[in-house]
This record gives C-alpha cells, sequence and structure tokens, in this order.
C-alpha cells in the first residue's frame, strides 16, 4: 500500500488502537492535520493550549492504561508540551507525544519555529526519535508505542521531519519490535523470592508500602490477596492510592510528609518494610537517615535502577509487582495470629490519631471532599491540581479502586489535573470525573473550559477556593513567620463568572449548610462542565506535616 | 575510586548526548570518556572513567542500562586492564634544549612527528600515568600546545 509519510503516521496509530490524539495544530503537522480530516477512526482533540493536550493524554492513560497520544506542531508547539512529558515522565505514565520538525535540509539553520525537540526532551523521556525518513515511521511507531508501555511506563517524543511527512513509502506496518538494548525483567529472580519469602516469615512487625507501580502493573488483586493471606498492614504512597482498598482494616492509607500518623508511626516501627513498585521519594521518606530505622528492605520494582537508589536493600527483586507478587505468595507461609500484637498497637494508633479537621460551622476543605466521597460512594475519578487541594483530596476521599486517583506526583505540576480530567473523561465515559482545584492552579490551564464545553464533558470543577496559594502559604505561616510573600490571590477573578463566559455551568458555595445541595445540583449536570467556586476557610491547613528534613514520625499533627 | 567502564552502544544520532546527558543530570562525575566505532560499525563502544564509591558505579551502570541504545556495559577490573591514552604535545626547543627533549622522547618511547625552528611535536600512547609523567617532564621547556584523547581500554585476554 503506498502512502504519504504522514498517513502511514495515522495508519500505524490505528494498529496500534490509538481512539484520541489529543494536540493542537501548527505548519510543520498540517500534513498530518490533512490526514486527520478524513479519518473516521481516531479523533482528534484539539485543545487551547499544548500544555492541556499533553496532560490530557496523561490522564486518558492513568484512567485506561492505554497509551495516551499527543500531536503539535514545531518549535513553540514542541515546547508547550514539555511540562506535559516531564511530568509523565516522574509519574512513569505511558504516553507517545508526535511533534512536526523542519524539513531536514532546514534543520540547524534556526529556522522558523525550530526547535531542538530531541535535544530539549531527551532528559524527561524514556526514549525519543528525530525522524527524518518517511521509510521510518511504521518502525519508530511501533517501537515507540512498545517502549512508553512496557517495562516503567514513560513517555516517548517522536520529532517527525516535515519531508518526511511528504515523501510517498510502501507501507508494512511492523509485526514485532527489533531492540536489542531494551529488555525489561518482568519475572523477579527465584532465590530472591525464596529470600523475600524467609525474611517475611522471620518478621514480627511488617508493613507492605506499596506505589504507582501496582496500579501500572494492575496488581492490586495480587497485592490484597497477599496482605490478607499473610495479615501485613498495607501503607500507599499518594501514586498508589487505590492499589490497596482503603476501607480494609490493613489499610494504613497514605504515608509521608501529609500521610496519616499511623502509617508514618508504623513504617518507623516496623522491622520489615516491603516496598512494591515505590522509590523511595523524599516526600515519602522525609530525613532519608531516620526513615524505617528498624526496618529490614524488601524491594520490588521493574525498574533496578530505583532499587538501592535512595535506601539500602536486604533483598532487591527485580520484576514486574503483579508477576512477583504471585510467585511470593507460593512461597510465603503464613501462620495464624503471627502479627496480631502488631496490628492491634496499629490499632491503637489508628484510634489515638485519626485523620481530623475542625468540625464546626464554617465550610472546610476537608468536609467538601468528604461529601464528594459520600455523593458518588467513592466511585468518581477523583483528579486533582497540586498542592492543599491535592493533599485534602488525597486524605479525605476513599479510594478502593486503582486508575480512579489522578494527580501529579513527582513533578508536582499546579494546571495539571483540569487538563486530566479531560483526558479522564474521554477514558472513563460512563464514570463521574471530578477535578478537585485551587483557586490558584485552576487558573494554570483554565483556558481548557473551551475543550470541556466543546465536547460537552460534564466534568465537576470543585475549586477549593482560599484566595491563597495555600499549600506555600502554608509553608509561609510554618516556616516562615507568616510573611505570607507573592501567595495572596484576593484579587482572583469571579470565577463562576469566568466558568459561565466559557459555556460551562457554574454555582459558588460560601456556606457549610449548602454545600451537599449544591454538589448534588452539580452532579446532575451531564452536558457540560460545572464548576463549584467553595469559599472555603482561608487559612486552613493540611494536617499532619513532616516539616522538611525532619523524620516522618515527627509531625505536626495540628 | 576510580573505575574504567566500557559502554557499548548502538551508534546512532544522539547517543553521545544521551550518555553526556545522564552524567550530568545525575551529578556523576566522568573524569574522561572516549568514543569510536568497533569492529561492527553499528556499534561504538565508550571508555568511561568514572569517579565514585560501589554505589555510585552501580547507580550509573543502572542508569546506563536504561537508555534504549545500550547494548552491554563492562566494569573493567584494574588488573585486567590494557588501557592506553594518546597525547600530542607541542613543546618549546632550540638548539640548547632539542638534545633533552630527544633523549625523554626515546626513553619513553614515544615519538617526534614534527620537527619546527622553535618547536618540537611529540606524539605519546601510553598508559595515562607514563603520558601524566611525559607531560610533567617537558613542562619546563615550556608547552605551547597540547591535546590528550581520554583513556581507551579493553580487557585482557579472551572474551
Amino acid at each position: 500500500m503506498e502512502l504519504s509519510g504522514a498517513q502511514a503516521l495515522i495508519e500505524s496509530l490505528k494498529k496500534e488502537g490509538v481512539e484520541y490524539i489529543f494536540g493542537y495544530p501548527g505548519g510543520k503537522v498540517l500534513g498530518i492535520y490533512d490526514v486527520l480530516y478524513h479519518e473516521k477512526a481516531i479523533k482528534h482533540i484539539l485543545t487551547r493550549h499544548e500544555q492541556g493536550a499533553a496532560h490530557a493524554a496523561d490522564g486518558y492513560a492513568r484512567v485506561t492504561g492505554k497509551v495516551g497520544v499527543i500531536l503539535a506542531t514545531s518549535g513553540p508547539g514542541a515546547t508547550n508540551l514539555t511540562t506535559g512529558i516531564a511530568n509523565a515522565y516522574m509519574d512513569s505514565t505511558p504516553i507517545v507525544a508526535f511533534t512536526g520538525q523542519v524539513s531536514t535540509d532546514q534543520i540547524g539553520r534556526d529556522s522558523f519555529q525550530e526547535a531542538d525537540v530531541t535535544g530539549i526532551t531527551q532528559p524527561i523521556t524514556k526514549h525519543n526519535y528525530l525522524v527524518k525518513q518517511a521509510e521510518d515511521i511504521p518502525r519508530v511507531v511501533k517501537e515507540a508505542f512498545h517502549i512508553a508501555s512496557t517495562g516503567r511506563p514513560g513517555p516517548v517524543v517522536v520529532d517527525i521531519a516535515v519531508d518526511a511527512m511528504k515523501k510517498k513509502i510502501n507501507f508494512k506496518y511492523p509485526d514485532k519490535v527489533s531492540l536489542p538494548g531494551y529488555k525489561p525483567t518482568t519475572k523477579g529472580h527465584p532465590r530472591q523470592i525464596k529470600a523475600a519469602a524467609k525474611m517475611i516469615g522471620l518478621a514480627k512487625k511488617p508493613v507492605i508500602y506499596a506505589g504507582g507501580g501496582v496500579v501500572l502493573s494492575g496488581a492490586s488483586k495480587e497485592l490484597k490477596e497477599f496482605a490478607e493471606k499473610l495479615r501485613i498492614p498495607v501503607t500507599t504512597t499518594m501514586m498508589g492510592l487505590g492499589a490497596f482498598p482503603e476501607d480494609n482494616d490493613l489499610a494504613l492509607h497514605m504515608l509521608g510528609m501529609h500521610g496519616t500518623a499511623y502509617a508514618n508511626y508504623a513504617v518507623q516501627e516496623s522491622d520489615l518494610l516491603i516496598c512494591v513498585g515505590a522509590r523511595f521519594d523524599d516526600r515519602v521518606t522525609g530525613h532519608l537517615p531516620t526513615f524505617a530505622p528498624k526496618a529490614k528492605h524488601i524491594h520490588i520494582d521493574i525498574d533496578p535502577a530505583e532499587i538501592g537508589k535512595n535506601v539500602r536493600i536486604d533483598v532487591p527483586i527485580v520484576g514486574d509487582a503483579k508477576q512477583t507478587l504471585k510467585d511470593l505468595l507460593e512461597k510465603v507461609k503464613p501462620e495464624k495470629d503471627k502479627h496480631n500484637a502488631w496490628l492491634k498497637q496499629i490499632e491503637e494508633w489508628k484510634k489515638k490519631y485519626p485523620l481530623k479537621y475542625k468540625d464546626d460551622h464554617e465550610l472546610r476543605p476537608q468536609y467538601i471532599v468528604e461529601l464528594i466521597d459520600e455523593l458518588t460512594e467513592g466511585k468518581a475519578v477523583i483528579c486533582t491540581e497540586v498542592g492543599q487541594n491535592q493533599m485534602w483530596a488525597a486524605q479525605f476521599y476513599t479510594y478502593n479502586e486503582p486508575r480512579m486517583w489522578v494527580s501529579s506526583g513527582g513533578l508536582g505540576t499546579m494546571g495539571y489535573g483540569f487538563p486530566a480530567s479531560i483526558g479522564a473523561q474521554f477514558g472513563a465515559p460512563d464514570k463521574m470525573v471530578f477535578d478537585i482545584a485551587g483557586d490558584g492552579s485552576i487558573q494554570m490551564n483554565i483556558q481548557e473550559l473551551t475543550t470541556a464545553v466543546n465536547h460537552k464533558l460534564p466534568i465537576k470543577i470543585v475549586v477549593l477556593n482560599n484566595n491563597y496559594l495555600g499549600m506555600v502559604r502554608q509553608w509561609q505561616e510554618l516556616l516562615f513567620e507568616r510573611r505570607y510573600a507573592s501567595t495572596d490571590l484576593h484579587n482572583n477573578p469571579d470565577l463562576v463568572k469566568v466558568a459561565e463566559a466559557f459555556g460551562a455551568a457554574a454555582f459558588r458555595v460560601t456556606k457549610k449548610s449548602e454545600a451537599k445541595k449544591v454538589l448534588q445540583q452539580a452532579m446532575k449536570i451531564k452536558d457540560r462542565p460545572v464548576l463549584v467556586d467553595c469559599r472555603i476557610v482561608e487559612e486552613e491547613n493540611v494536617f499532619p506535616f513532616v516539616p522538611p528534613g525532619q523524620a516522618i514520625n515527627e509531625m505536626l499533627i495540628d | 575510586m576510580k573505575h574504567t567502564i566500557s559502554v557499548i552502544v548502538e551508534n546512532k544520532p544522539g547517543v553521545l548526548h544521551r550518555v553526556s546527558g545522564l552524567f550530568s543530570r545525575r551529578g556523576f562525575n566522568i573524569e574522561s570518556l572516549a568514543v569510536g566505532t568497533t569492529e561492527n560499525p553499528n556499534i561504538s563502544r565508550m571508555t568511561i572513567v568514572v569517579e565514585g564509591d560501589e554505589i555510585v558505579l552501580e547507580q550509573i551502570t543502572k542508569q546506563l542500562y536504561k537508555l534504549i541504545d545500550t547494548l552491554k556495559i563492562f566494569d573493567l577490573p584494574e588488573q585486567k586492564l590494557i588501557e592506553r591514552e594518546l597525547a600530542l604535545i607541542k613543546v618549546h626547543a632550540n638548539d640548547k634544549t632539542r638534545q633533552e627533549i630527544t633523549q625523554i622522547v626515546d626513553i619513553f618511547k614515544a615519538k617526534i612527528v614534527d620537527v619546527a625552528e622553535d618547536s618540537l611535536t611529540i606524539e605519546i600512547s601510553a598508559e595515562k600515568d607514563k603520558v601524566d609523567n611525559v607531560q610533567k617532564l617537558l613542562e619546563k621547556f615550556g608547552i605551547q600546545e597540547l591535546v590528550r584523547t581520554g583513556k581507551i581500554a579493553l580487557q585482557r585476554g579472551g572474551i
């Protein structure tokens, strides 16, 4: 079949089963857009900023487990993607971004809208390509999807010179990839699994510390079986929320800087930490030398470079979480009531230090998140921005299933949540999708309201509006003697009017007593996005809070 | 502690950038890096001398393996190493000093590759310490220009 490079690209995407491309056109991708003009099988979603497209593809990938696809033009189109690509890289989201490049004879001449895209994205991608020949397009697409979605997933950028899009080639999509330098280890070494099983048998105070890798690997069922069979409590990282059901009696909820006190105490007291698909990030460990001081460490991860990067590991297991937990389950020998004393201790901590907030007549953000949990029966997809809104959403909603939590973990990208919720809604059309936002972060990609309105996406944007950049203000309050430098946002626009101007529905909540009714009203709207501007207590803080540089059991509880 | 590692990579555009970028962004120190093709034109060998303890070396190796273009990495053990570095040293010379310089060249089995009225250019291919020595001995005559390749190395014996 003779096709142009651009046609070959779209045919290749169809072979990969792509349903949506999130993108923004421009001079160097006109050829691809011309093919999309006639295309029925793939829908192009026009965002209003390339960053929005990148985050939307990322949100889509997180709720579906499929590869998110982005298309942008050369130069500024591509550079606008970089925050989204870096975000996906830090959180191991499988996305493939296609960017146009100036023609091969113009590369390196500072041509109009030229940027060194492979150079710029090299430190923030799992791999990238500069395609100069049409003949390479099918192979590169095949490799890009394979690399993005296997092993430890991540973003791949494919930069295509415009002349390669025009040239005719004889199209044939490869069946297999040939990448001699890329062979992820998915099956853990039997000797290591045996050693881990032995160590688990000897432990008296074990804790499982599960991360985003469990979600990515689809290992939630195995994790639950493993924890329940051995009666080991489970704490999750923020990226791991939903990997283990939070209504389970073994759930310790989130650990780390804003984790529960009982999760942090359990980790600090434990004699064995079983880390599955997490990476001992500084937000989890606090002051590294003081982290889990009494514990031996088992670390299961598909990325060997994560093992031993931050913490010395006693039993490393390189492998896929699902497969490894299955193998480990066969080797462990549960002893009845072995951890009863330990679980009783944890139960006491849970009773003594629950997550809490002041339950008065004021409109408090934690209450709003609890309301959303109650009204959606814990079945919504919760996207968040970054900051206090994110932490309250993490703490006060009950995540019982994986892929219900969509939040920027590693990079901490303000402005992520709303465009991600657009991708999430496309990926999960039958689910209710929320973006729990702050008044600062919602303004970072608010232009995407147009995208959501155009596609009649019934996303619920709940702005926890405190007229501050809340998390930064909290740090200023606690660590900089209340000097609120550049965090006061009292000159915010009227967000209700802004939303309405975009064609969205909008409500305002100022009293606790009206919150439930308004949220119920908002949830009834099915044909467009709705923004609920909640005027919360302005100087509410997120607790627990482990101040930077402290051990995680040295937290401020309130 | 210094380690000499051999990194076998696919000979593709940008691969040097990927490797050097990885070292700079992860804060690993490169003492020297030499790169060239191998017996297979599709494959390049990088010889990298790095500074760090075992933990750092392990991280460097693991991070390098994450690059899709990396095929194989060898940590070359000190005692089994054949290592060479090439230097071209242009040193100031006159009638009084020319003989002394020639003696140094002979002792170290170096070569004079260019003779001019007021300079000699010396080529030496040897282990790094030896090249250092020659350079030091020539300094007093006045080195006009100097270039060194960085270490290349292979392991002794069969593969």
